[in-house]
């Protein structure tokens, strides 16, 4: 009410208590490095799980969109058709309009294809004739329901009289999203739980250290703390949980991509994929340790709006 | 500057630790409340301080009711003010300098302007040569100053000081009442709970004598008045 120093070196001043006051709270946090680390590990542990699963289905994801981009019906000709009358039912089907790619494959290609990929190449040296047929590999036009239209496509093209068999491998791929669906719910689930974990963690945390400085609470109201004042500094050490919190779940998620990537690569090239596993990138992480900050403030917030009223000057 | 008006305060427990109290004291003055323990003395300065509420009746502190003041707005009613308690309350945690910069801390005052008051109020009780010094390295006798420093640091209006020589031996306890005296006559209302009649027969300042949360005696000239 009176003695109240100007309003300019106010708001100064209200800057400058903020950053003392975060750094008082670093300072504690500091201060206790043993007890700081384990609290932080435990919620970077909290994290990074949720995390490296959203790696790992983000990855499959990425992984079965290229294979997605493959689905391929293979059109099994009668042996005894020839290679011109193949070529006029690939010209015909070029036009049909949920056909976007046809590829020819002759005997000469098919056997010479065999003999590279199957390891029976030895084997085919005994046969008097060639006992493969001509394949025509037709690549569909994706549409909404890509599945089932798909399917149809399959029916109509076996119904061909020069085909002997119209082979459509759709089923596992259908298995496969159904499957990423349910993992990526899982993982929705799960991140939940553990996010009320952290806040469960921070909250108590803070909740002790308020009881800790319960003396200090009490004698700031005495000489006229407001409650954002008082509440400030455990705001803030919530805060700082979160920041180390989130450093810590960045640090662990990078080293256990680091450790399976060699492997994941390793079977890539097995299967002559240049696969490489995607890390969480810039903005990602970024947002991870934005969400750990806003749990740390959150959680904070919550033990701070309930025990600090307890504490009352008597 | 204090006006109880017709106040009752009943603890939850059914204790009735003040029954229809009516006191004024002015802008200036300076007065001892006394009485045994448990004559409601505490209660009183908790009121004031509005540690408590009262049951019935108003208190003016400055002019201003303090039954239309809500929780929030405490804070602003206790920068007016400066407490002393008779076990200090000092933070053990950090040194004089910082237990004494803390009503001009909570007030966002400037760093300067903090150093240069904390400096002039340690002078004040004698302790300039103590700022860096731990609280708990302290005798009884300088805790309680640095507790009073820390009391008028923010220059309040008014000084209440619950038992504030309790602990300590009469020579230092006049000390002590010899700085609140201090204080009054640079304008400083003081009121001070305290059952040490020698001491307060000493100085001279009037009492307020409370029995059974009643006012028993009240020596307060009632004719002085600057408000």
């Amino acid at each position: 009410m009176r003695n109240n120093p100007r309003k300019k070196s106010r708001l100064r001043s209200y800057f400058s208590h903020h950053l003392r006051t975060a750094l008082a709270s670093l300072g504690r946090l500091y201060a206790q490095p043993a007890a700081t680390l384990m609290t932080a590990a435990v919620i970077a542990i909290a994290l990074a799980l949720p995390v490296g699963l959203y790696i790992a289905l983000d990855n499959v994801a990425k992984l079965s969109s290229d294979w997605d981009g493959s689905t391929q019906i293979s059109l099994f000709l009668h042996t005894h058709v020839k290679n011109s009358d193949a070529q006029k039912l690939m010209n015909q089907l070029q036009t049909h309009k949920q056909i976007k790619k046809i590829d020819f494959i002759s005997k000469e290609q098919g056997l010479k294809q065999f003999r590279e990929t199957s390891g029976f190449g030895d084997a085919l040296k005994y046969l008097d004739s060639n006992p493969l047929p001509i394949v025509l590999v037709v690549h569909p036009k994706i549409t909404g329901n890509k599945a089932d239209a798909t399917t149809l496509l399959v029916k109509e093209l076996g119904k061909n009289k020069l085909v002997e068999l119209a082979q459509l491998d759709v089923q596992w791929v259908k298995r496969l999203y159904t499957l990423l669906e349910i993992a990526n719910r899982s993982i929705w689930v799960v991140s939940t739980m553990l996010a009320i974990a952290v806040l469960l963690i921070i909250g108590n945390t803070i909740r002790l250290d308020i009881q800790n400085r319960r003396e200090e609470i009490e004698v700031s109201k005495l000489i006229g703390a407001s409650d954002a004042f008082i509440r400030r500094p455990f705001l803030y050490t919530g805060l700082w949980y979160g920041v180390i919190g989130g450093l810590l779940a960045t640090i662990v998620t990078l080293v256990s991509l680091a450790l399976v990537e060699n492997p994941i690569h390793k079977l890539a090239l097995l299967y002559s994929s240049d696969f490489r596993l995607h890390g969480l990138g810039f903005v990602k992480t970024l947002l991870l340790i934005l969400i750990s900050c806003s749990l740390g403030l959150i959680g904070s917030w919550i033990a701070v709006s309930r025990h600090l009223k307890e504490i009352e000057p008597s | 500057m204090i006006h109880f008006d017709n106040i009752c305060k009943r603890y939850p427990s059914g204790y009735d630790a003040l029954n229809r109290i009516n006191l004024r004291l002015h802008k200036g003055q300076m007065a001892f409340l006394t009485g045994h323990s448990g004559a409601g003395k505490s209660t009183l300065l908790k009121l004031i301080a509005m540690i408590e509420r009262p049951t019935r009746g108003q208190i003016f502190l400055d002019g201003v009711n303090l039954n239309n003041i809500s929780n929030r707005k405490i804070p602003y009613i206790r920068r007016n003010i400066g407490i002393i308690f008779q076990n200090h309350h000092l933070l053990y945690d950090r040194p004089v300098f910082d237990n004494v910069a803390m009503p001009l801390i909570i007030q966002g005052y400037r760093r300067q302007e903090i150093r240069k008051r904390v400096r002039a109020a340690l002078n004040q009780v004698g302790l300039l040569s103590k700022e860096k010094s731990d609280p708990i390295t302290l005798s009884g006798g300088e805790q309680q100053r640095v507790g009073i420093a820390r009391a008028i640091i923010h220059k309040p209006l008014l000084l209440l000081a619950d038992e504030p020589t309790g602990n300590l031996d009469p020579e230092l306890s006049l000390e002590i009442m010899q700085l609140f005296a201090r204080f009054n006559q640079v304008g400083t209302t003081v009121l001070i709970a305290s059952h040490d009649l020698d001491l307060i027969k000493h100085t001279g300042f009037p009492s307020i004598s409370l029995q059974d949360g009643q006012v028993a005696h009240n020596g307060l000239p009632f004719t002085v008045s600057n408000n």
